[in-house]
């Protein structure tokens, strides 16, 4: 096949772009560093060997497990709360008047000094890195569930009174499946805030967790290891977009088809 | 013949910035029980705030909308709404059967009464075999014989519809026209229609309300005597239905004063 009909298949050159880049940044990674002696910048052959070792055995249920714990823990509290009260502000405008400073100000504290508190107040164990996880990844499910509901159609409220169809059915087939849409995309934005909050905790404060194992590699001057820990870090991360991204097409499919319509 | 519903003297007058503005100074109508009544106008000139009026989903500020004597101040059961906007008054989450069942869910209908409602209005419509699609996959037309479905099923005693053809194209206008003209006349549904469009009035009314310009209030009613069943080329080919459309065209356009826009009805 001649380059310029190849070319002609934009989908196809994309798809394989796609897969060439992260491969040609490995390979050049991988003998760029082969014969590396910095402390800083071992060889990509050392880290992945010390990538099978600690996150495909030993520190799989040492580490990762109790980071994904408090992480998935802190979002999915994170996303109930804040799509429950986020809900129920919209729906009413004087108590999101009420309550504008009091959100704002809360949601303008950074993560890392909300967690000295938090370790006084809940102490070292995972609650705190829970609660502090929670507390982060709250507002955006919280402000888009809010402002989803806000927003909504007129037409679609008119609809529902002017067919009395009541206010607790109306919430759970209208207002709610109305406001998904922008509280999933509310969530992703919460999925990778969960992700550097519970990195931060655990450095902080903890004896196990991927962060507890980055900080003590750095200090043991493990550069290795600290590199694997990284590379696991961006696998996670990308691997949870993937999942939620698919979860999200099945759980709304409805709101991606008629997207395709429009 | 008795008014099934009737307006009195409703007025609306929204609270902006600076002052006050009238979308409704002082507008009287009856609908007979079994009508089909036209309701005319200028553009802006309030139909929109007149339907949400009568049909409590908005308080006027003046006057009272009298169904069967009582006076409306909230949604009531005896009333189904169609909407200008298909795409916002159907929940593109739910199946065309939920969408149209859902409001009987909310009076609690045997599952088995909503089944057979839900297809008896879905057909009546010419909808057979979508009850398991979604919105929109359907074409407008297709969607808005959906809401008028849902409002079919709910089997009101009244029918109020808000400008429902508008967002369609001028075909498949045509083609609910006709639909909405035989399903009230077999079923013997009273229908309050709001239209900006004069054709589509006469066509359509036993009778046509024309609005006069804001601050509104009625201009004129205006009887339509043509024939039933009556017939799109037909129908619009009478002498009759261009003279009718002249004078109303002539109230909308407020080149008549209402003397003479009798005078000519009269001739």
């Amino acid at each position: 096949m001649k380059l310029s009909n190849l070319l002609d298949r934009p989908k196809l050159v994309i798809r394989s772009l796609e897969l060439a880049a992260p491969a040609v940044l490995v390979t050049w990674w991988w003998f760029a560093s082969q014969n590396s002696g910095s402390p800083f910048f071992p060889p990509l052959s050392e880290i992945l060997s010390d990538f099978r070792q600690y996150w495909l055995g030993e520190r799989l249920l040492s580490d990762l497990l109790p980071s994904l714990k408090r992480m998935l823990g802190g979002f999915l509290l994170a996303s109930l709360l804040g799509s429950t009260v986020g809900l129920l502000l919209g729906l009413s405008a004087s108590l999101r008047h009420i309550l504008d400073p009091l959100v704002t100000f809360l949601r303008s504290i950074p993560a890392a000094a909300l967690i000295p508190m938090a370790i006084v107040a809940l102490g070292l164990g995972d609650t705190m890195k829970i609660s502090v996880v929670a507390f982060v990844c709250v507002w955006p499910v919280l402000l888009n569930a809010m402002d989803a509901v806000d927003d909504r159609d007129p037409e679609m409220v008119a609809t529902s009174c002017a067919y009395r169809i009541g206010r607790i059915r109306a919430f759970w087939h209208i207002t709610l499946p109305g406001a998904a849409p922008r509280i999933s995309s509310g969530m992703r934005t919460s999925l990778s805030l969960a992700i550097a909050v519970t990195l931060i905790s655990e450095m902080v404060a903890s004896t196990n967790g991927v962060g507890a194992f980055t900080i003590r590699a750095q200090r043991q001057f493990d550069s290795a290891a600290m590199w694997s820990a990284i590379i696991l870090l961006g696998l996670l991360g990308y691997v949870l977009n993937l999942a939620y991204s698919a979860l999200e097409r099945l759980v709304l499919r409805w709101h991606f088809e008629s997207k395709e319509v429009a | 013949m008795s008014a099934l519903l009737s307006v009195e003297n409703l007025s609306k007058i929204y609270d902006v910035r600076d002052g006050a503005v009238t979308a409704l100074e002082d507008v009287s109508f009856e609908v007979l029980k079994g009508e089909f009544l036209c309701v005319v106008g200028p553009s802006g000139c309030g139909k929109t705030t007149l339907l949400r009026c009568i049909s409590g989903l908005l308080a006027p500020s003046g006057g009272v909308a009298r169904l069967n004597g009582k006076v409306v101040t909230e949604p009531a059961e005896s009333v189904g709404v169609v909407f200008q906007d298909y795409r916002g008054s159907l929940y593109p989450w739910m199946t065309v059967g939920d969408n149209v069942a859902l409001p009987l869910k909310a009076r609690r209908l045997s599952r088995e009464a909503i089944r057979s409602r839900v297809s008896e209005a879905l057909t009546s419509v010419g909808l057979v075999d979508v009850s398991s699609r979604r919105p929109y996959q359907l074409s407008g037309g297709m969607q808005q014989r959906v809401a008028i479905a849902r409002a079919v099923a709910y089997r009101p005693a009244i029918m109020l519809m808000d400008e429902p053809f508008a967002s369609v194209d001028a075909q498949t206008r045509i083609g609910l026209e006709d639909l909405i003209k035989d399903m009230c006349q077999n079923l013997a549904i009273t229908v309050l229609f709001v239209t900006h469009d004069i054709d589509e009035a006469v066509y359509l009314g036993d009778r046509v309300v024309v609005l006069s310009a804001s601050p509104t209030s009625v201009r004129q009613v205006v009887d339509v005597n043509l024939p039933r069943p009556r017939d799109q080329l037909r129908t619009k080919g009478l002498p009759e239905f261009t003279r009718i459309r002249e004078v109303v065209y002539r109230l909308v356009r407020g080149q008549f004063d209402t003397d003479e826009a009798q005078n000519a009805q009269r001739s």
